[in-house]
């Protein structure tokens, strides 16, 4: 069983009004950086970029994250999740960072992401946005901007599709049970 | 959901083992280590807790210290033990020297050794990954991965290459990891020497053989050089060094005659003037300092590929 929960439309909305909380929340895009955490935190993060430029007419820092290395589930297995490259060109001291990714749930990739962000510097802060919020977290972890609150029961599973990389823009939720 | 990977084998001994599935997952592993080099603080903690003997029975500058800092900064506890400062100079045999390591729990066991095939005899006594980081004239599997890597990033694709091997082909064990990891990437491959530096019948292995340096790089677009191993030059295969360097030595006049981008490698130590001159392997095309850098982030693509069963260490 498929529901849609997000159509391409809401998505458009959500990274729309977030953007403008990034600003409100910030006061301008002034020592902003987007971080986007691989793979579809990348593609948000892009789309969040596109938009805070355009409002702001400027260039805001971005970059993106592969937690790979600082997960804490390595080591079971010879399974290895595949590593993809961290690109971080500026440097992060005195930046407001925000985090993006697309789903939000035991808080262990979050977690992960700020580890590895603190091995490149010093940022005045960390703010963490996310496109949905599924609840279950493991960790005192919270997000800053939320695209959608999704209470969910943990069996089931959350799917972000985005064009740059599924061809199509939508969220659903997967599988049985309550 | 999260693409995952996986080596075929549990060791690296020969590149013979290896698919081209599996080279590729290690350089495109490594391609994305590397940037933990260029950061200012060179560490990430994903082999936190892991134990790396580095155990050489030979001399090494480039491949232990590379090795020893693949480990470092993925943030393994790295042994290092030299031939010369073990207890193998008390008599004790290579087998009870690496039970009794084994007996302390390290994860995993880098070994170079001056005898071929010793690394594969390890890996039937005890039970961890073994990286050959050596092994008399067999193999350097560490070194060809380095290589392919540095040769990739200039070429963009491995498949259709044409690389030219220059040099002592029957004492290289860097020639022998290449040849074979090469034909399996789909590249072509001469070898160039003095008769008495190749070794007979090597043309079984598929490749071509010349001895004529200007001829065998004509339209080469990669230029192997192989150092000329003096510590075994002892038995009379050559008259003189100065007699090779005068046929066999890649100078800029040679470059004059091959494509513009034609690049060359060297695996170290170089021998300068004797196989390559010095404005050669100063030059622009020559690719000796990328191998080095390239080497550390291959070695920490097999930490990571290999290091992953931490249960299978219990009985």
């Amino acid at each position: 069983m498929n529901t849609i929960i997000l159509s391409e439309k809401d998505i458009a909305r959500a990274i729309n009004r977030i953007s403008h909380e990034i600003l409100e929340r910030n006061k301008g895009a002034e020592n902003i950086a987007l971080i986007g955490i691989r793979t579809r935190g990348v593609t948000f993060s892009n789309r969040l970029q596109k938009k805070i430029n355009c409002f702001e007419n400027t260039e805001v820092a971005i970059g993106a994250l592969d937690i790979t290395l600082y997960r804490d589930d390595l080591g079971v297995g010879l399974q290895k999740p595949e590593l993809k490259k961290t690109e971080i060109t500026f440097g992060l001291e005195g930046k407001h960072v925000i985090l993006c990714d697309d789903v939000l749930f035991t808080g262990r990739t979050i977690r992960a992401a700020i580890d590895a962000l603190i091995d490149f510097g010093r940022p005045a802060s960390v703010q963490l946005a996310v496109l949905i919020d599924r609840g279950h977290r493991e960790l005192p972890i919270r997000p800053d901007y939320v695209g959608k609150n999704i209470p969910t029961p943990k069996s089931k599973r959350v799917q972000v599709f985005l064009k740059e990389i599924d061809d199509e823009d939508k969220v659903i939720i997967q599988g049985q049970g309550k | 959901m999260t693409q995952t990977t996986t080596l075929s084998p549990r060791n690296i001994i020969s590149m013979e083992n290896l698919t081209a599935d599996d080279i590729d997952t290690i350089l495109d592993t490594a391609d994305s280590f590397k940037e933990i080099s260029t950061r200012a603080i060179k560490k990430v903690p994903t082999l936190r807790g892991r134990t790396i003997i580095n155990l050489f029975f030979e001399p090494s500058t480039r491949t232990r210290t590379s090795f020893e800092i693949a480990g470092k900064r993925l943030s393994a506890d790295v042994i290092n033990i030299s031939g010369a400062a073990s207890s193998t100079v008390k008599g004790e045999s290579l087998i009870d020297t690496v039970k009794n390591l084994e007996a302390m729990n390290p994860d995993i066991l880098v070994v170079r050794h001056n005898c071929s095939g010793a690394p594969a005899l390890i890996t039937q006594y005890i039970n961890r990954p073994i990286i050959n980081a050596g092994d008399g004239t067999h193999e350097h599997p560490s070194q060809s991965l380095l290589d392919l890597l540095t040769i990739r990033e200039h070429k963009g694709d491995l498949k259709g290459l044409k690389v030219t091997i220059v040099g002592d082909i029957t004492h290289s064990r860097v020639a022998r990891s290449n040849i074979c990891a090469m034909q399996t990437m789909g590249m072509t491959v001469k070898l160039v020497a003095p008769p008495p530096l190749l070794p007979a019948g090597i043309e079984q292995l598929g490749v071509e053989v010349c001895h004529d340096l200007a001829k065998g790089i004509k339209d080469a677009d990669v230029i192997m050089i192989l150092r000329i191993q003096l510590e075994r030059q002892n038995q009379g295969l050559l008259s003189s060094l100065r007699e090779y360097s005068n046929y066999f030595c890649l100078t800029e006049e040679h470059l004059s005659n091959v494509n513009s981008d034609t690049l060359i490698i060297h695996p170290g130590p170089v021998n300068r003037g004797i196989e390559i001159s010095l404005d050669v392997m100063e030059g622009s095309r020559s690719l000796i300092l990328n191998q080095v850098t390239n080497g550390v982030a291959i070695r920490m693509a097999l930490f990571y590929l290999l290091l992953g069963e931490s249960d299978a260490n219990s009985n």
